[in-house]
């Protein structure tokens, strides 16, 4: 509660050193904290990832053995999702909503602080799993039974990584949704708020309805696996596929509480460095709304393969077609507002312009997909890696790089070194191609996904993909020294580096910007 | 109403939102059974009706039967034939014999598939040991008719047809009958 006490700059009676950031309930530091904690989970994740990459880099067994190799895809596919792209949003959320949308803080400063700490003993559980009998779960992210139900303790590790992660990000979820609907300041209404609060709103309903329900199907692999349930098991009247159905219900709206905050992310920064507003903003929020909406309807397109009736094939296969409507708006949207603009193409803008190529691209695979027949030939191929790791990297990450960017120097009052950056942007751009567009290929010919070993005639695709794995790894460890050079002895910010932001934190606040914002809330004309 | 008792009010829902998502969850398994049991999907222990049983002797099918065990189930299982020649629409008997090797009783459950996957849906049971839990004493060996016909709308490339069962332990139903502790399942 100090943070109330201390008017003008509130540092002088905090706890300095390491209990600072332990106690911390201050917005921009909790949104630092969630940044950092992402970053170094995404280099765990990738390093994950450079294992698979250097076992497939040659046909054959070489590196690591199959049970490893299983783990590592599974380590790899979870810490992504939940320790790296959900909690860099969340930071930026942590940052940015208040400052946007002219509120002083979160509206549950404590439980802000509550929910990143529980973050660091998830990923903790998740690393422990790895040395335990039998090692960390080798199901795949999704965490299907009947396997699940037979590993070892490495499985209950996971299980409860997830009912913490789970819970970190409801309380998130809640802490945002607050903040929005109660602290704007007066005259910021709802159509007023920037698209970057728009999609973190939505966001933060989709996590709210459909992270307990991933919490309840692992609860219910936890009690097959220990209490004699058999919510699963065949043999006790369960049924395998019921997992599948209770987890993609979570899984496929949770590919758009990925998705989402990019966006609101992108067309923050299209705009500013084209100097023109958002084209259609009120598309874009109902075109986002849509989208969330439809991402309930649709959940089986990712088991066409169970056995469903063909009936039931064909709805999913509609429905999922239907979301590249709203998605086509969103992308025309961006387009229009790049049209006729004054641009220019610093970092943010390059990343910004990379997502909207890659994952329109990503997009346009996921199309291909959705089509019930050509899905029974490409499920759990290659081509599905190369679809989500186009939407997922080059849509998340991507447009996650253009946010750093773009805010970094309101954050420290430092710009980063603008030549390197675009290095970062190249390098990752291509690596980033290289790596995944083989992929597509390899899908098509048959390439089975979670497999260490593969036939002689993808080996040449494979190496390609490895090399490229690794020069895009490496462009990450690029992006943490620019970053630490930045903050170190970057040049100072000028008060409006980008002349073409008008949000409130570029326009009502100095830079960098202060501990404590919006303490008398600014009025919104 | 403050701002500070408007959050919380608005806490209390979202709380309660979340609560009654993770109990959504817990309600997609009835709803669920529900689903199959109205569309007719995955009605592994009910006997199959049987429409037409117009046979056409001009078509002659190979039925093979396969038999497992899953995990460590001491049990052996199989058909006392290994395949016969069948014509859609006649109806056929195969015996299934099960024998228990261990000196504990217990029960399981078989759980029957088809292959290829489409004639799962021409595949009609009239009769079969996998509509009930199978109790076997130490020792006892039981053989287990399967009566079936298979629907002639069955598609005309399908020349053979797998009937294919794995016997799954029923958990908690071991019992111990020359005083030898219950093993573990």
């Amino acid at each position: 509660m100090e943070a109330v006490h201390a008017h003008e700059h509130g540092h002088e009676h905090h706890p300095s050193g390491i209990m600072r950031w332990v106690t911390t309930t201050n917005h921009k530091d909790i949104g630092t904290l969630y940044l950092w904690f992402s970053f170094t989970m995404f280099m765990v994740g990738g390093v994950m990832a450079l294992i698979i990459r250097s076992e497939l880099f040659q046909p054959g067994l070489q590196v690591v053995n199959p049970d490893f190799f299983n783990q590592m895809t599974t380590l790899h596919g979870l810490i992504m999702v939940f320790g790296a792209i959900m909690p860099a949003f969340v930071g930026f959320a942590n940052w940015q909503i208040p400052m946007m949308s002219g509120a002083p803080d979160m509206a549950f400063p404590r439980m802000n602080n509550w929910s990143f700490w529980l973050l660091p003993p998830a990923a903790l559980l998740l690393i422990i799993s790895l040395f335990v009998p039998g090692g960390a779960a080798a199901a795949g992210w999704t965490l299907y039974a009947p396997l699940t139900v037979q590993l070892g303790m490495g499985m209950d590790l996971t299980i409860f990584a997830v009912h913490i992660l789970g819970m970190s990000s409801i309380m998130g979820s809640i802490n945002i949704i607050t903040t929005i609907l109660n602290l704007r300041a007066p005259g910021m209404n709802m159509m007023k708020m920037p698209l970057f609060v728009w999609t973190w709103l939505i966001t933060a309903y989709l996590l709210i309805a459909v992270m307990p329900v991933l919490a309840g199907a692992v609860t219910m692999t936890l009690t097959d696996r220990h209490f004699g349930t058999h919510f699963f098991n065949a043999a006790g009247g369960g049924d395998p596929v019921l997992f599948q159905h209770i987890f993609w219900f979570f899984g496929h709206p949770e590919v758009y509480i990925i998705a989402i905050p990019a966006f609101g992310v992108v067309s923050q920064v299209i705009p500013a460095f084209s100097r023109k507003p958002l084209f259609g903003y009120t598309s874009m929020v109902y075109a986002t709304s849509s989208i969330a909406i439809l991402s309930f309807l649709v959940w089986a397109h990712h088991m066409y393969t169970v056995g469903m009736p063909v009936q039931a094939q064909l709805f999913y296969m509609y429905a999922t077609m239907l979301i590249a409507v709203p998605t086509g708006v969103k992308v025309f949207n961006w387009v229009a507002t790049m049209w006729k603009g004054s641009l220019t193409f610093e970092t943010p803008m390059l990343f910004a312009i990379g997502f909207l190529f890659l994952f329109t691209m990503g997009g346009f695979s996921g199309l291909v997909l959705s089509i019930t027949p050509v899905d029974i030939q490409l499920h759990d191929t290659y081509y599905v890696v190369a679809h989500f790791h186009y939407v997922m990297v080059a849509g998340a990450l991507f447009s996650a790089f253009a946010g750093v960017y773009f805010w970094l120097p309101k954050w420290t009052g430092r710009m980063y070194d603008e030549t390197l950056g675009k290095w970062h942007f190249w390098l990752t751009m291509i690596f980033f191609n290289v790596t995944f567009f083989v992929q597509h290929f390899l899908g098509l010919a048959g390439m089975p996904r979670r497999i260490p070993d593969y036939a002689l005639q993808f080996a040449d695709f494979n190496m390609i993909s490895s090399i490229g794995a690794f020069g895009f790894g490496l462009s990450q460890v690029f992006f943490l020294y620019i970053v630490l050079k930045a903050i170190r002895s970057g040049e100072k910010s000028p008060e409006r580096p980008w002349e073409g932001a008008d949000t409130l934190e570029w326009t009502m606040l100095p830079t960098p910007a202060p501990y404590h914002s919006f303490e008398t809330p600014p009025v919104i004309k | 109403m403050s701002t500070a008792e408007a959050n919380r009010a608005l806490l209390r829902k979202l709380v309660l939102a979340a609560i009654c998502m993770f109990g959504f969850g817990f309600a997609l398994v009835p709803f669920y059974d529900k689903i199959c049991e109205v569309t007719g999907l995955n009605q592994l222990q009910k006997p199959d009706r049987v429409s037409n049983t117009q046979v056409d002797t001009t078509r002659t099918l190979t039925v093979e039967f396969d038999s497992n065990v899953h995990g460590n189930l001491p049990w052996k299982f199989a058909a006392q034939e290994r395949r016969m020649s069948v014509h859609p629409g006649q109806l056929v008997q195969v015996v299934y014999e099960v024998r228990n090797d261990s000196n504990t009783a217990m029960a399981g459950q078989a759980i029957p598939s088809y292959g290829p996957k489409v004639a799962g849906q021409y595949f009609r049971k009239l009769d079969c040991f996998c509509f009930a839990k199978q109790e076997l004493k130490p020792g006892e060996v039981k053989r287990m008719p399967v009566v079936f016909v298979i629907d002639p709308g069955l598609p005309q490339d399908v020349h053979t047809v797998t009937l294919s069962y794995t016997f799954f332990e029923v958990e908690g139903t071991r019992r111990a009958e020359t005083g030898a502790a219950p093993k573990e399942g």
